[in-house]
């Protein structure tokens, strides 16, 4: 039995419930003569029943669903006779349960080791059992909850008071959402990131000088020696989010000061929205862009001028970014000066000020920590932008600062490492999550550093 | 300017002097120049995003038709070996399709069958002509033996040099398209056999390795899924913690640590996103690679954060008499919020939710992480089955340097801004439609 069969049939006994327990209360308070009577609306008798007839199974279902899977694997690759798990590692055990589960479920190369095909058929047999168990504890246990729910209701009973805090502990658990994720991308990151420190010196991958990830398949094979230095790889991402920015600071502050401070009402409501059509543009798009336009035409320009610039230079990739970055620059600058007092405006002009002179020596230092925090995000958006530099910058991670050759950064380096059939517990797959766990903890930093200096500069004016 | 004394409007005054003078000059210029920044500033970025609309468009066009070939095949019964009288599907389906386009092309086109003419022939009409003319005999048998008049698709190389996609004022040996390749293309086109027709291809197949017969329809049903789980799991659970942390949060630690962590969340890169998918939704919950459930879930929680920002902006914005007017009429404070506030709140959170998904409708780096940029040959058919979705598609293409995928690869992005076009189109009609000014 499918569980989104069961999911259903559960969603619909409550909807029954919900009825039920309507018309139960209606009975209860002697039909027409509500208000004297019952504590709580009908509606809420009915939604007390149902919330019991679908919580429960519905837990039950999701923990399944999570879960389940896990522990066949679990006790399939336990099925296994002990000597075949005898000395096997992670890597190992890993490999096992994905050739049993090919066999079981068939795709990817089945094996025709018998002791295998036992594990795949056990696999079978106890998702198929484990299935129908779940989906028949669900059902019962929809109906007995709905049926006891159903018994409890009264004149005098509180469900209004129930369904309510129902409610409420439902939505607080949307909330704690946020938290819950936040943990998952540390725990999970930090683990693998352990794992892979394992395996590597951690103090060889903040201070190493040479990045190139390829291990070697075989012992003999020249030029893979699996170097995980990671300064080059940061040195690109500083190197790009830098080129990105001389783009994006520019052109977005101007553009928000003369949104803001010249721009008639008419222009500013019809430039502003095009301006911010370049946000909306998927990345995937720039980078596209970057790769098939931009880089391609500055080469040729390289080559009018003599210079020698790359196929992926960090200059072409930098510069697309820095487009794509403008926007965040422009609305969030735009912004802080529109929170610039009026006052402090009308003094500047009143002691003789051209609007230039106000701007540059009024407005922008009262605004300055509100674009500083602007431009935090605006960093902490270019560290991290991935399509763009996956398909644009280059592969190789030079340590160099000059634009016109190739770099590689931070996330380019976790796409080509954790894309491909590689396993995932190599040197290479994990430094994936290494060097995700960095970015993460940089980009953190920037963004608590933009959120205080935005708040500090908030309380200023208020 | 403390100085009020007539003195000052003489001809030797501070602000009247020739010094004075060319010093207000000097600032006026200094205004312009600064006003001058300003809207170079924006007509740069403008102008960059019109070029790179306009490179879009003009690399994409073309792939919206594609070049068919007519001919008029005369189906052989000698490249059937057919063993009864009436012939079975099985004998239809196993017939030598090569051998009769070859020969009508052949039939059709001058100097054919001159030496070394062979590789050339097989490279006119696209694998899927064999694919039409079996499909067209399987539904009517009794063609066989007659000659039939049919456009087949030409191949991606034939297609390309027709719309003039690639030059021909090369070498030989540097094009696609040889020299006798070429003259029979002219002399098609002035038979009047060769022509563009729409390309329902791109709307209805999914990938494959040769550019003419690559589609995004199973892109699309990809990206549908994936909306459908970020719109089913993200909107009622951004709206539910919304409404929580506006209404009902007591100011304490925990609920300050929630909105610290998501202003932070809606400025994690969204790549962490997809490792956090690999990580957990795959390795430790042991979901599928590359289904779109899992994509769906990563992009949940990216979305996630953008949808409370824009909810609880929504719900701020409901002026306190609404609320003081329910709890008069005796509403307890889940009855004020659900049945007062929500409601009129709900056109905005609308937009933002829309706009949140539209956000995750163009997010690639994620699905890559996943594994939802695989080549797949068919549409996924549940939410569990491999898939890609618009943007990985695009990213595949990307990666392939044949014209013909430059081509797709810019129309798919075509496709990709019309949706997003639409969504955000819809977001903003609905709050023109719907917003209250209070």
């Amino acid at each position: 039995m499918p569980l989104t069969t069961v999911a259903l049939i559960v969603i619909l006994l409550a909807i029954y419930g919900y009825f039920l327990g309507k018309r139960r209360a209606w009975k209860l308070a002697g039909d027409g003569a509500v208000a004297g009577k019952l504590h709580s609306l009908p509606a809420y008798h009915g939604s007390y029943v149902a919330l019991w007839a679908a919580l429960p199974s519905l837990v039950v279902l999701l923990c399944w669903s999570l879960f389940g899977q896990a522990i066949i694997d679990q006790m399939a690759l336990y099925s296994l006779p002990a000597e075949r798990l005898e000395g096997a590692d992670a890597g190992k055990r890993g490999l096992l349960l994905a050739t049993i589960k090919n066999t079981a479920f068939g795709g990817g190369f089945a094996s025709d080791d018998p002791v295998i095909i036992a594990a795949a058929e056990y696999m079978n047999s106890l998702q198929a059992s484990g299935q129908w168990a779940v989906g028949i504890l669900a059902l019962a246990l929809s109906l007995m909850a709905l049926a006891f729910a159903a018994r409890h209701l009264a004149p005098q009973f509180q469900a209004r008071h129930r369904v309510e805090r129902t409610a409420q502990v439902l939505m607080i658990l949307c909330s704690v959402i946020a938290i819950i994720t936040t943990f998952g991308i540390v725990i999970s990151l930090f683990f693998e990131s352990l794992r892979f420190f394992e395996r590597y010196s951690i103090i060889d991958f903040v201070f190493g000088l040479k990045w190139s990830p390829q291990t070697a398949i075989r012992e003999d094979q020249v030029g893979s020696s699996g170097a995980f230095g990671a300064v080059p790889v940061f040195m690109g991402t500083m190197l790009i989010a830098a080129i990105a920015m001389a783009v994006a600071v520019p052109i977005g502050l101007l553009s928000a000061i003369y949104l803001s401070e010249y721009a008639p009402s008419r222009i500013r409501g019809s430039v502003k929205p095009v301006l911010e059509v370049l946000a909306g543009i998927p990345t995937i798009v720039y980078g596209f862009f970057a790769a098939l336009t931009v880089a391609p035409a500055f080469r040729q320009v390289g080559e009018i001028l003599g210079l020698p610039v790359s196929a992926n230079s960090a200059l072409a990739a930098g510069s697309v970014m820095g487009i794509m970055i403008i926007p965040f620059v422009s609305s969030l600058s735009d912004d802080a000066i529109r929170a610039v007092p009026q006052s402090l405006r009308e003094g500047s002009a009143g002691l003789g000020a051209t609007k230039s002179e106000t701007i540059r020596q009024v407005i922008f230092p009262a605004a300055l920590p509100g674009i500083v925090g602007a431009i935090l995000l605006a960093v902490s958006r270019a560290v991290g932008e991935t399509m763009i530099v996956v398909m644009a910058a280059g592969l190789s991670a030079n340590l160099t600062l000059n634009p016109l050759e190739q770099v590689t950064t931070v996330t380019v380096q976790i796409v080509a490492n954790l894309t491909g059939d590689t396993a995932f517990d190599s040197a290479k797959t994990l430094s994936a999550f290494a060097l995700g766990f960095m970015l993460f903890l940089t980009t953190l930093c920037l963004n608590v550093m933009a959120i205080l200096v935005v708040r500090r500069y908030r309380e200023k004016y208020d | 300017m403390t100085d009020t004394t007539p003195s000052s409007f003489t001809t030797h005054g501070l602000h009247t002097s020739a010094a004075a003078q060319a010093r207000m000059r000097r600032r006026y210029a200094a205004e312009r120049r600064f006003r001058l920044y300003g809207i170079a500033a924006i007509v740069a970025a403008l102008g960059v995003l019109a070029v790179l609309l306009f490179t879009i468009v003009s690399q994409g066009y073309t792939a919206f038709v594609n070049t068919e070939i007519e001919l008029e095949v005369y189906v052989d019964p000698a490249d059937f070996s057919f063993e009864g009288t009436t012939p079975t599907s099985e004998e239809i389906g196993a017939g030598n399709y090569r051998n009769l386009l070859s020969s009508a092309l052949q039939e059709n086109l001058p100097d054919a069958d001159a030496p070394g003419a062979a590789r050339d022939l097989r490279g006119i009409l696209s694998g899927q002509a064999y694919r039409q003319l079996r499909e067209t005999l399987l539904a009517d048998p009794s063609l066989i033996g007659q000659r039939v008049s049919m456009s087949f698709l030409a191949s991606s190389d034939i297609d390309q040099a027709f719309k003039g996609n690639t030059p021909r004022d090369v070498p030989e040996e540097r094009r696609r398209v040889s020299n006798l390749q070429y003259e029979w293309m002219d002399y098609l086109e002035n038979q009047g056999q060769i022509s563009t027709s729409f390309n329902s291809n791109l709307f209805t197949q999914a990938d494959s390795r040769q550019p003419e017969q690559a589609g995004l329809w199973g892109a699309i049903v990809g990206s549908f899924y994936l909306m459908l789980v970020v719109a089913v799991l993200s909107i009622p659970l951004g709206v539910g913690a919304a409404i929580y942390l506006e209404e009902f949060a007591p100011k304490n630690r925990l609920t300050s640590f929630i909105e610290i962590n998501i202003n932070n969340l809606a400025a994690v890169p969204s790549i962490i996103f997809g490792l956090l998918g690999l990580a957990v939704f795959i390795q430790v919950f042991g979901l599928p690679r590359s289904a779109p459930l899992v994509g769906g879930l990563a992009l949940t929680l990216m979305t996630l954060p953008t949808i409370i920002i824009a909810a609880r902006a929504s719900l701020r914005s409901i002026p306190p008499s609404i609320r003081e007017a329910a709890y008069g009429l005796g509403a307890s404070k889940m009855q004020m919020v659900f049945h007062h506030v929500l409601p009129l709140a709900l056109p905005g959170i609308l937009t933002g939710s829309i706009i949140g998904l539209a956000q995750a409708l163009g997010e690639t780096a994620p699905l890559l992480m996943i594994g939802m940029n695989a080549f797949i040959t068919s549409a996924p058919d549940s939410m569990f089955s491999p898939s890609t979705a618009l943007p990985s598609q695009i990213y595949i293409w990307a990666d392939s340097s044949e014209r013909g995928f430059v081509e797709r690869t810019s129309a798919g992005i075509m496709v990709l801004l019309g949706f997003l076009i639409l969504m955000n189109a819809t977001a903003i009609f609905l709050r023109k439609r719907f917003e209250k000014r209070w």
